[in-house]
């Protein structure tokens, strides 16, 4: 074989090498996705969404689970999403050539992987073990954790997009710093900070570790944030390594349940930020 | 350097009312650059200049790119203190106020000395909005009192008969040039004193150039401007005075039409003429 | 009009009401400036405030069992003799094996992506490959638990402990009884989750490569596989062992897709076929009905030691992201 035709030889191996590897992964992606759309629409009923968890053996619903995990999620939110909002704000507008920035997008990196399972016991440590017992309050506080990242994250980059003639024109008119920020930079960033909160949102709603020992789980229907509150994640934890087969199915359907919300999500977010690319 | 001009050659008195009177008759200075020095860093970018902009009269600076005609613009309305590692020496004094004193309201200070920039910036907000907004924030109005406001603004700016009827569109949807006037409309309802232009014909067509320059001859009346043009042609067309620099130095200053029949200096005369820039 | 007449005339338009306007500006300002400072220290706050509270809860742990606790094997509820040593094991392994499978794949995905996929494909398959890394690891857990683990016992895993049991190590390595769930199917099911994630970093890497070198290199008559290996690999050698790092730092942590299929056992088997369990499926397992100061006390300590491995692995992960992102910025 002439050294040419080996070197070809070498090259289309490797590549079909890397087509393999392509076929191999989608396939496994795939194939996780059709099991859990047979799984999840064969257990799905109306049940679902009217009636509460069920006692072992016996068929029921996920309605408390679905209310908790909404509850949860809009309240973590709610206190992460501002946090985040003002820590990125802090860094691109006001800090945005200062050490503090720097150390802060440092930590704030690693805090975005980090295991949130650690986030559930830094949790538990200052709210549980005050309080005295799980809440769901405490659920709400771990996730706005999970939260805070995202948000600074993507706070920081979109504003870091805005020109700087924008904000220099509106200097110009003699506009207070603040104002600038709040009624220019967050206008014109405004595609994209919906993107990191849509985001953020998807990441926590599928959230399970962190909220195992802070809001525990509630057989019962419960709006009570100073009480265990019940929540689709850990409902699916609890109830697919049981050894019934209704608490299975009621595994499965919840699992689709909180896929498709997380795509859905993710889908709306990216299709907002290719708006505003493409304005 | 400086023999063609010799700062505060017109009278200057601190007291304004004083100002005033000695000034009917001579040309009163609106604001007075006086020794200035500026550094990007440790780059020396301005270099003792000394220039004054007589009121309600417009100042051309001409100069080849990188000549510091820009950031002396900068600087008379501070624009350079949103930036690490820029700094100012010197005096710049307006109506014998600094403006350079550290301890400067800068709100009040850019809300009296407006600024149009080379590229229209129009807020991502609604025509209308665009001037409201900024008068907004200074005056409580009623919305009757800041339709007339912002009527006017736009009537000033020569652009109100091309989007009286599409108020509540983006300010975005207008063109290059219609753009330019909505900020000039944006910087003259704030009722400043000076209104500084950084190039404000560059990123425009010919016909849209024509409709700024006839704008800026019509503001005159009531304000002071400063404009920075690559265009000689421009300054000859817009202004009644004309500062040449180079290298971060003033080389000339004088009135208009001085400057480009008997420029003083060689290096005026050359870049004129063509022969650098 | 004169001077003073000018000054006069803008009095009497704004007069008291500027003043007062700029006044307020100034206490907006500070308030606004005050408010987004403190916010970004709260960043700083939360993350001390997770290592001070891990160290406090900890402590009780670490103070009785002592640097031993690393490595005993010792997990028993009544003696309230407790040790990371498996936990550390299991976490290590699984994420090293995660990694063996999911960093050649994501390699090959990227490469895929930015060269020979069609290019009508190219965005399809790279939105859907970045959709999938947002879902929830709960969904692979339960796949794995459900799917993935009775098809490997029934079919894999004999293939493997009967294909190896008369070669030396190999047959240690993968020794019997096919369980189906164990550090084996928690490693496949982890590479799955860590795949678009190492698939789409490694591919916005490839991306940096300025088209220019690998047109030079083309030029010349170089081969795809000779590009890549020679031109982009060196190229963006830091980026991609960034990229790797980042997955694995996602890898160590991660709980809900393994703890389904980990086996939670205790114990440092020699075969990977064996069931065990990692740091964060022992919390998650066993928090909850932790009674006795010790027992979790010793939990808290090994989501300490879970954080300061993380922790140190994503730091690496992003000062070498960092690094590509300014060689791209040259």
């Amino acid at each position: 074989m002439s050294l040419a035709s080996a070197r070809k030889l070498r090259s289309s191996l490797a590549m079909s090498a890397c087509v393999g590897s392509a076929v191999l992964g989608i396939a496994a992606l795939a194939i996780i996705l059709g099991a859990l759309l047979w799984n999840g629409f064969s257990s799905l009923n109306l049940a679902v969404f009217t009636q509460m968890t069920p006692p072992p053996g016996s068929a029921g619903g996920l309605l408390n689970a679905i209310v908790g995990s909404l509850i949860m999620t809009v309240l973590g939110v709610a206190i992460g999403a501002p946090l985040g909002l003002f820590a990125g704000t802090y860094m691109s507008e006001y800090g945005r050539y200062s050490r503090i920035t720097t150390v802060v997008r440092f930590i704030n990196d690693i805090l975005l992987s980090a295991p949130s399972i650690v986030i559930g016991l830094f949790v538990y440590e200052i709210t549980v073990i005050q309080m005295g017992h799980f809440s769901g309050l405490s659920g709400a506080l771990a996730l706005a954790l999970l939260v805070v990242p995202v948000v600074v994250r993507t706070t920081e980059d979109m504003l870091n997009l805005v020109p700087g003639s924008l904000r220099e024109a509106a200097t110009a008119l003699g506009l207070p710093r603040s104002l600038i920020i709040r009624h220019v930079a967050y206008k014109a960033a405004r595609a994209g900070l919906i993107t990191g909160l849509l985001l953020a949102v998807a990441r926590v709603s599928g959230e399970t570790a962190p909220l195992l020992f802070t809001a525990l789980n509630n057989q019962f229907f419960s709006t009570n944030l100073n009480a265990p509150m019940a929540s689709l994640p850990v409902v699916i934890f609890q109830f697919a390594m049981s050894p019934y087969k209704d608490w299975q199915s009621l595994a499965w359907a919840g699992a689709l349940l909180i896929t498709a919300a997380v795509l859905a999500l993710s889908i709306g977010a990216r299709i907002l930020g290719a708006q505003k690319t493409s304005k | 350097m400086n023999e063609t001009y010799l700062p505060s050659a017109g009278p200057v008195v601190a007291d304004s009312g004083a100002y005033a009177a000695l000034a009917v008759g001579a040309q009163a200075e609106k604001m007075s650059v006086r020794n200035l020095d500026f550094f990007y860093g440790d780059n020396r970018a301005l270099k003792a200049v000394n220039v004054p902009l007589y009121d309600r009269k417009v100042t051309a600076f001409i100069g080849p790119s990188g000549c510091g005609k820009s950031t002396l613009l900068r600087v008379l309305n501070r624009m350079y203190d949103l930036y690490p590692g820029q700094r100012a020496e010197g005096e710049v004094l307006l109506d014998g106020e600094n403006v350079l004193d550290p301890k400067l309201d800068l709100n009040a200070l850019r809300a009296r000395v407006g600024m149009v920039f080379q590229k229209p910036t129009p807020f991502p907000m609604t025509i209308y909005e665009n001037i409201a907004f900024g008068v907004r924030l200074y005056e409580k109005l009623s919305k009757s009192d800041m339709d007339e406001r912002v009527e006017k603004a736009l009537r000033g700016a020569a652009i109100w008969d091309e989007v009286k009827d599409k108020l509540n569109a983006s300010g975005l949807s207008l063109s290059g040039g219609q753009q330019q006037r909505l900020c000039i409309a944006r910087t003259v309802a704030i009722q400043p004193e000076v209104i500084l232009f950084d190039e404000p014909c560059s990123a425009l067509d010919p016909i849209s150039t024509a409709k700024i320059e006839e704008l800026i001859d019509e503001l005159r009346v009531e304000y002071t401007i400063a404009i920075v043009t690559h265009n000689m042609q421009q300054a000859v067309r817009v202004s009644q005075h004309t500062a040449f620099m180079y290298l971060g130095e003033m080389v000339e200053f004088g009135e208009t039409d001085q400057i480009f029949t008997a420029p003083r200096q060689p290096r005026t005369q050359d870049y004129i003429t063509g022969r650098f820039g | 009009m004169t001077q003073a007449v000018l000054s006069d005339h803008i009095a009497a338009a704004h007069g008291d009401a500027r003043a007062r306007a700029l006044k307020g500006f100034k206490l907006g300002d500070v308030a606004f400036h005050v408010l987004t400072k403190s916010s970004a220290i709260a960043v700083l706050l939360l993350l001390g405030g997770v290592i001070v509270s891990l160290v406090h809860g900890s402590a009780p742990a670490l103070g009785e069992f002592g640097f031993g606790f690393l490595t005993s094997q010792a997990w028993n509820p009544v003696t309230e003799k407790f040790g990371a040593g498996p936990a550390i094991y299991g976490t290590l392994v699984i994420s090293f094996l995660a990694l063996l499978i999911a960093a050649p794949m994501g390699f090959g995905i990227a490469v895929f992506l930015t060269e020979l996929c069609p290019h009508v494909l190219r965005r399809p398959i790279g939105v859907a490959i970045e959709l999938l890394a947002g879902i929830p690891s709960i969904i692979y857990g339960i796949w794995g638990m459900f799917v993935l683990a009775p098809v490997l016992q029934t079919t894999l895993q004999p293939w493997l402990i009967n294909g190896f049991a008369d070669i030396p190590v190999l047959n240690d390595l993968f020794a019997g009884p096919p369980y189906g769930i164990g550090i084996f199917t928690a490693s496949i099911i982890l590479a799955i989750m860590i795949l678009p994630l190492i698939a789409s970093i490694s591919r916005d890497v490839f991306e940096t490569v300025p088209p220019v070198l690998k047109e030079a290199a083309y030029g010349i008559g170089c081969t795809k596989w000779e590009v890549m290996r020679s031109i982009v690999a060196p190229y963006t050698g830091v980026g991609l062992v960034g990229g790797v790092m980042l997955a694995l730092g996602r890898a160590l942590g991660e709980t809900m897709a393994v703890t389904f299929v980990i086996g939670n056992a205790h114990k440092i088997h020699a075969s990977i076929l064996g069931p065990g369990t990692t740091i964060s499926a022992t919390i998650a397992n066993e928090f909850t009905e932790a009674d006795g100061a010790m027992y979790t006390s010793s939990l808290i300590a090994l989501g300490l030691v879970l954080f300061v491995i993380t922790f140190f692995v994503l730091a690496a992960s992003r000062l070498l992201l960092a690094r590509i992102k300014r060689q791209e910025g040259r």
